[in-house]
């Protein structure tokens, strides 16, 4: 019996209309699919790659690998205030601009400029190229046509996104659409307190995100996780969310959390009950301005006061997870491989006050990992027997709606890419199989 | 050394002091590297004095704790990384995690 409402037509997958049957998952097995993922998708949307307080003054510039899109980008304040992106390549003859010690590794920093390890070429903060070494000993140099080859960035609610697209015109506020749209306004620059994670994972971007964007296996995986007795409870009860949105290529899920703090404080473990936080959070919310019934529209869509997180999937890969006690997470999935990914887990907090913030914070991080290695391996396992291909069709339920549409969304950008189409991508369709 | 790395108050806690590491990586890998009996031990002379240590640690402000206190926080922030352990799982490692990993990137000081 369910305990939320469905929409009129049942079930949230027959409401947004992306069929019910099985599901084929070649997609993400196939290397050949991911090859034309990686110029259909990869090279055609605006892809998060940081935060403006990464990025504070002039000259702060950060690099970032995208192997899926085939290039590199460094994104820098320019001498305006103003943000820029280029290909992270120098003109001369090629070589990776801006790295230290291993050219695969993402780095960030300030400058004044940008030089060229090879042959000593500098470049200005907006590109220009303002030295040449022994400039005479070259043929008509006109230096002004040798600037960086720029990349359009641009900022929604002070995270930066880049696109390599240089044919698509749509803004990055219209492309985030209804859904980038409600959450507008969510005080997201007070949380500056930071912890990155990142993880190899031998599986499919997409199964990874598959993972994050369910619920339905988290009484079921990380039942170890809670106490014997609220475990078994947890078990019985299954998950169900309260509201699916989906719109256009995005999708996220609205879900209950009542365990920040615990109903019963012998639910959890004695740490927890000790420092007041957990895998929900810090139980103790700081001030963020905003009361739970202030927060923008589209976080807690339903309105429900039993309302824990949102988990928000903006296409194609990246992941923002809005918590009740006013902190946040975001995840990335930055394919290398069709079998291949990194993960990259950052939660946010408002700045601790005090050391026993500080160590609410701590714990809350730490279980964060203690369930992601579970996950991680949970998904490697999976690739490799997708990959057997010894069955190739799988049955979603209702609370999976959002990796359904993925799949969905992902194989139509791939076809469209295919069909030469300029057309923005028509979703939700029916399965292609 | 012969100087006391934490706070006189918390001499108790002197022979843990090796877990005042800054990093969450290296707390994890020393979580790896003990025995069960190791993380029981350190657990068990760890725990009591949480209350009595955060209410030392206010005394100062966050971005200014002495280096004495910096390293008592960083015990407790290592009494967070060996709770699963000892609280849950009775094995250094996560169940199912396999070899999978999940590193710290980029974390607050202290």
């Amino acid at each position: 019996m369910a305990h939320f409402s469905k929409p009129a037509e049942g079930s949230w997958t027959e409401h947004y209309g992306i069929g019910t049957g099985p599901v084929s998952y070649e997609d993400s097995i196939s290397p050949a699919h991911y090859e034309l993922e990686r110029d259909a998708i990869f090279r055609r949307t605006w892809l998060n790659v940081g935060r403006v307080e990464q990025l504070p003054r002039t000259g702060s510039y950060l690099t970032k690998e995208l192997d899926a899109a085939r290039t590199s980008v460094v994104v820098v304040r320019d001498a305006d205030g103003g943000l820029r992106a280029f290909h992270n390549m120098c003109r001369h003859r090629g070589n990776k601009l801006v790295w230290n010690d291993f050219p695969g590794e993402e780095v960030a920093g300030v400058c004044r400029q940008f030089t060229c390890k090879y042959h000593g070429w500098r470049y200005a903060l907006d590109g220009e190229l303002t030295f040449v070494q022994q400039e005479s000993e070259f043929f008509d140099l006109d230096k002004s046509a040798y600037g960086l080859v720029p990349v359009r960035v641009e900022v929604w609610e002070g995270f930066i996104f880049v696109n390599l697209d240089d044919t698509d015109s749509t803004p990055l506020r219209e492309y985030l659409g209804d859904l980038g749209a409600g959450i507008e306004g969510y005080p997201f620059h007070k949380m500056t307190q930071v912890h990155r994670y990142r993880a190899e994972v031998g599986a499919n971007w997409k199964l990874f995100i598959d993972a994050f964007a369910e619920f339905y296996h988290a009484p079921v995986l990380h039942a170890k996780q809670s106490v014997a007795e609220e475990s078994r409870k947890l078990q019985g009860f299954g998950y169900e969310a309260l509201a699916y949105r989906i719109d256009g290529p995005h999708g996220m899920v609205s879900s209950w959390g009542g365990m920040s703090p615990p109903k019963d404080l012998n639910m959890v473990k004695p740490i927890e009950q000790k420092l007041r936080s957990g895998l929900f959070g810090p139980w103790d919310a700081p001030d963020i301005g905003l009361g739970p019934n202030e927060l923008p529209p589209g976080i807690n869509p339903a309105r429900h006061p039993a309302w824990g997180t949102d988990s928000f999937l903006f296409f194609p890969n990246f992941m923002i997870l809005i918590w009740k006690p006013n902190w946040y997470l975001t995840y990335h999935y930055w394919p290398t491989a069709y079998n291949t990914h990194i993960f990259e887990g950052t939660v946010y907090f408002v700045p601790p006050r005090n050391a026993f913030e500080r160590l609410q914070q701590e714990l809350a991080v730490v279980t964060f990992k203690e369930f992601a290695l579970q996950d991680g391996n949970t998904l490697e396992a999976t690739q490799t027997m997708l990959e057997s291909r010894a069955v190739t069709e799988f049955p979603l339920n209702d609370q999976e709606v959002l990796l359904r549409h993925l799949h969905v969304t992902a194989r139509n950008y791939v076809a469209d890419h295919q069909n030469g189409s300029k057309e923005p991508v028509d979703v939700p369709v029916r399965l292609a199989r | 050394m012969s100087q006391s790395a934490l706070p006189a108050e918390f001499a108790d806690l002197e022979p843990f002091a090796g877990w005042a590491l800054p990093t969450e990586r290296e707390r994890y890998a020393k979580r790896l590297a003990s025995s069960m009996d190791d993380l029981q031990a350190f657990y068990d002379a760890v725990f009591p004095r949480l209350e009595d240590a955060v209410a030392y640690l206010d005394g100062f402000e966050l971005d200014a704790l002495p280096d004495d206190a910096t390293r008592l926080l960083h015990v407790f922030c290592a009494l967070t990384t060996v709770s699963f352990p000892v609280e849950v799982w009775r094995q250094p490692r996560v169940p199912d995690s396999g070899a999978a990993s999940f590193d710290s990137t980029y974390e607050p000081t202290p």
